[in-house]
This record gives C-alpha cells, sequence and structure tokens, in this order.
C-alpha cells in the first residue's frame, strides 16, 4: 500500500479500516542468496538497497528481538557530514545526500527535519580548527558556514555566551544537518524492503556460522539452520560477540553511552548545538523534550544502562552552556551499547571467510550513517567491491598504518 | 561502581582511569620473529566479552596504582581486585 495524504484522507472517512501491516511476518526459508544479521537500522538499509538499488530478489533479515530495538531506537537522532579526514568525508556527506531524498525514497515519513547542527566555538584555537574543518567538508561537496560570536547569539540568545572560563566565540554551522525520527527509519526500511520481497524474521537468534574448508555456507539460529550465499553481519554493539562465533577477534571494544530527554516544551531550541569546551550534544525534539546526551561512561559495557557520575557531567556541560536547562526535568534516561573501533571509524569490509562480510565499529555515530552504511553494505554484498565513498573501511587498515583517527586519540576506543 | 582497592579499600570509580583489557600487561617481545603481528594483535584486537571481563584501572586520584578489576560488563559487579603488579609478578614480567 503506497502512504500518500490522499490515502489517510480516503482512510479517514473509512474509518481506518483498511490500513494493513507494514510488513510481514514469514517463516524461514531453508536458504536465501543474501541473509543479514541484524534487523536495526543499517541491516533494514542494507537489506532494502541490495533489493531496491542492486537487483537482489532472495534476501532475509535475521533479528533476535524485534526490529529496531537496538541503536537506532536510542541515539539522539542527528543528522550531519561534519566530518574533516578524506577516509570519511565522502562517504558521510554521500549519507546526508541520502537522508535528504529518502522520505520520497521509501514512502514513509521519517520526519528528516534539516534544522541544522551548530558547534560552538570557544577559543581562538579552536576556531582555526573548527575553519578548517568547514574547508574540508566544503571541498567535499558539503556545506559549512562559520559564525560569528554575534551571528550565533541571533540565532541562540539564550546561551551562556560570557562564561568567565568558556565564552562563546562563534560556530561552525552545517545548515543541511538536522534530526530524523529515529524509530521511523528503521521502520521505513523495513517496509520499503518487504514490499521488495525481503523477508524479515523476528525472534530469531543467530547462534552460529555454519563454516567448512573457509567458506561460510549459512547460519544456526533458534529457529534452526539457514543456509545463505553470502552472510552479511550488522550487530553494533555486538559484533564481537557474533564475530567471535566465526573464531575472530576485532578491532572493537562494547562501551555503554547513555542519552536523556527531559519534559515537553514549547519550542525553544531551532536546531542541534554541540558545546564546544565539554562533551555536551542537544536538539527539541517535534514533541517537545529536549534530547541530549554526552561522553561514554568510558568502560567496557553490555548492559544498557550507565552510572550516575557520567549523568552529573553530561548535566554540567548543559548547564555551564545551556542555564535554563536548570528549570526543566528530566523525563527519561538510557544507555546504549556502542561498538567502539580503535581508530572511531567504522569497518565494511569482507572477512577472511569467504561469503561472510562485516559493518560494524560504528562508535557513536551510527545512526547519521545509516543510509550510506546500508548502500555501502549492499554494493559489497552484490558486487564484491567496495562502493567508492567506503575504500577507507577496511579491516586490515591497523595492520597497515591507514588508521582514521578523527580525533587523533590513538588505539584507545573509550577516548573516541 | 566502588572498586574494593587492596590496600586503599573501597574507591569510587570517578577516582580512577579506564585503560581496558588486562591482556595488555603481555606486552610482546619487540626483538622476537613475527613481532611485528604480534604488536598489531595486542594494540588493536580485543576479546570484548559479554560478561566477566578483567581489566586494567588506574588510581589517578588516589595512589597512582594499576589494578586488575574482574568485572562483569553486562551487569557491571566487581568480583575480584589486584595489584596489577602481583598479577605481572606472578607472570614473571615485573621486578
Amino acid at each position: 500500500m503506497r502512504y500518500s495524504g490522499f490515502r489517510v484522507l480516503q482512510q479517514a472517512l473509512t474509518g481506518h479500516k483498511g490500513w494493513q501491516p507494514a510488513w510481514r511476518d514469514p517463516a524461514p526459508k531453508p536458504r536465501y542468496d543474501i541473509v543479514i544479521i541484524g534487523g536495526g537500522g543499517h541491516g533494514l538499509a542494507t537489506a532494502y538497497y541490495l533489493a531496491r538499488q542492486f537487483g537482489q530478489a532472495n534476501i532475509a533479515v535475521l533479528e533476535k528481538g524485534w526490529i529496531g530495538g537496538g541503536n537506532v531506537g536510542r541515539n539522539t537522532t542527528i543528522i550531519r557530514s561534519n566530518y574533516m579526514l578524506d577516509g570519511n568525508e565522502p562517504f558521510y556527506e554521500f549519507s546526508l545526500k541520502l537522508w535528504e531524498g529518502l522520505e520520497q525514497d521509501f514512502n514513509y515519513n521519517a520526519m528528516v527535519s534539516q534544522r541544522g547542527i551548530l558547534n560552538l566555538i570557544h577559543s581562538d584555537a579552536q576556531r582555526d580548527a573548527f575553519t578548517r574543518r568547514g574547508n574540508a567538508m566544503i571541498l567535499n561537496g558539503a556545506d559549512a558556514e562559520l559564525l560569528t560570536a554575534e551571528q550565533v547569539r541571533r540565532e541562540y540568545p539564550f546561551l551562556n555566551f560570557d562564561n568567565a572560563r568558556f565564552p562563546i566565540k562563534g560556530g561552525l554551522a552545517q545548515r543541511r544537518g538536522g534530526t530524523v525520527r529515529h524509530d521511523a527509519v528503521a521502520w521505513g526500511y523495513a517496509r520499503g524492503a518487504d514490499s521488495r520481497g525481503v523477508d524479515i524474521i523476528q525472534n530469531c537468534e543467530v547462534t552460529g556460522f555454519r563454516i567448512e574448508n573457509g567458506t561460510c555456507l549459512g547460519v544456526e539460529t533458534s529457529r534452526g539452520f539457514i543456509g545463505a550465499g553470502k552472510v552479511g553481519v550488522a550487530v553494533a554493539g555486538n559484533s564481537s560477540r557474533m564475530m567471535a562465533k566465526a573464531g575472530m577477534r576485532l578491532p572493537i571494544e562494547s562501551h555503554v553511552l547513555q542519552a536523556f530527554v527531559t519534559e515537553g516544551l514549547k519550542p525553544v531550541l531551532p536546531g542541534v548545538i554541540t558545546f564546544g569546551a565539554g562533551h555536551f550534544y542537544c536538539s527539541q525534539s517535534d514533541k517537545g523534550g529536549l534530547v541530549f546526551g554526552g561522553d561514554l561512561d568510558g568502560y567496557n559495557s553490555y548492559a544498557q544502562r550507565g552510572n550516575l557520575p557520567v549523568v552529573e557531567d553530561v548535566a554540567e556541560g548543559g548547564m555551564a552552556l545551556f542555564p535554563g536547562l536548570g528549570r526543566v526535568r528530566l523525563l527519561r534516561m538510557w544507555g546504549g551499547i556502542m561498538d567502539m573501533s580503535m581508530d572511531g571509524s567504522p569497518i565494511i569490509d569482507r572477512t577472511h571467510i569467504d561469503g561472510l562480510y562485516f559493518n560494524g565499529g560504528w562508535c557513536y555515530g551510527g545512526f547519521k550513517a545509516t543510509p550510506a552504511s546500508g548502500w555501502c553494505f549492499a554494493h559489497l554484498l552484490a558486487t564484491d567491491t567496495p562502493h567508492p565513498t567506503a575504500t577507507a573501511y577496511r579491516f586490515d587498515r591497523f595492520k597497515r598504518g591507514r588508521m582514521i583517527d578523527e580525533k587523533g586519540m590513538g588505539a584507545q576506543p573509550n577516548l573516541h | 561502581m566502588i572498586i574494593n582497592h587492596p590496600l586503599l579499600g573501597p574507591c569510587d570509580a570517578q577516582e580512577f582511569t579506564y585503560l581496558g583489557d588486562a591482556s595488555l600487561i603481555d606486552r610482546p617481545d619487540g626483538m622476537a620473529d613475527g613481532a611485528d603481528a604480534a604488536f598489531h594483535d595486542y594494540l588493536y584486537l580485543r576479546d570484548n566479552p559479554a560478561g566477566l571481563h578483567r581489566e586494567l584501572w588506574f588510581h589517578e586520584q588516589g595512589d597512582r596504582s594499576w589494578l586488575v578489576v574482574t568485572r562483569d560488563t553486562v551487569t557491571h559487579d566487581i568480583t575480584s581486585v589486584e595489584l596489577a603488579r602481583d598479577v605481572a609478578r606472578a607472570k614473571g614480567r615485573s621486578a
């Protein structure tokens, strides 16, 4: 069923009795050409683009719980392409361009809102660094705009401009950045993939790989063996656990990242803002809640919850930047498990096992990457060659000394 | 989290900084054959288990000792704390 304004009107006049489930609930077939493990944003996007863009017909997505129940429903919904390094920026700009046409493409309202993102500047050195970043973005076809403190003040008059320690000296704006309704991204890709014949199989946990003579023949699951020509893994925080079943150790640690939302307010925050002196980023959801987050807790974790010291740190960052926040009550807080790679950049690559492909290491930047990650992983699965914007995301970059270390932190995942 | 320091007793985890898997104690011999590959695995690859994890914590705002903490990564429950020096000595790695 195609969604449109006319369809809503028609259904309103007929008692909303004609709506159908957005995707089927099929039983697994004994064999597929391509099996994607992980029914999150990246896995569903991969299946969608495999079917729509690369002409593949016999595809399944296996999900141990329900689709969209992991990080795609746990992030702070920000999209942007304000990266600097050559290995990253073309990929993230490709992703932002896909976001711009996404809703028309998959015929689903994902509430893509290009309300702009503003990275604040608090020192002369930071202005130099952000100027360089902005120039790198423009060279790669993205948009960037350096704002003075006065220009920032006109748009965000309520920020703490004259903080004695961290005064606001300006900002780097990307007007095409913004926010997206994150659950709708999973649902839209699921519906689009399902309508093109992809089997989305929920409550189907992968318990192992069947590997013979260096070739992956399929996966063992809680619903029996499923044969596969190719298997693609997109399981985010569980990447190390999944690939351990194939005997692989990854350059990844799993860490918990917390996020927060306040009670609903009238419109107060027009775009996405980030504090340049601490780690704090905030936007206002369409329901009115202020959605914000900060640093990782900093230790390995598979618990989808964090500890109080980081809550305090995030709140302090928020108060330093945005003192009015102190009058607002916190409604909810939660945690998600980030697959933190050793250089802070992702991996979309083949493995040493024929027929087994990996997509992971997204750190806490996975949501904005969802469309391009799906497209590039589909490209790799369908053609066995990397997409031109994802050639740097290889497993062997650590061995070859070609790290993509956007923050310059070295092999210390909790600092990226 | 509270880390029960073997010398100082219970301390808030905020006093510590985190390094990572305690296998980082087992630094390979840089002069041995195959040191390139050994250092790649040592520096970049991790077991990253869900469950008990032995890991290095540094008491930065305390006595500046390194500890090996055994902690469950699913529940954050800490089951044992040792001085990293003792662990390294037992492996013959420290004077």
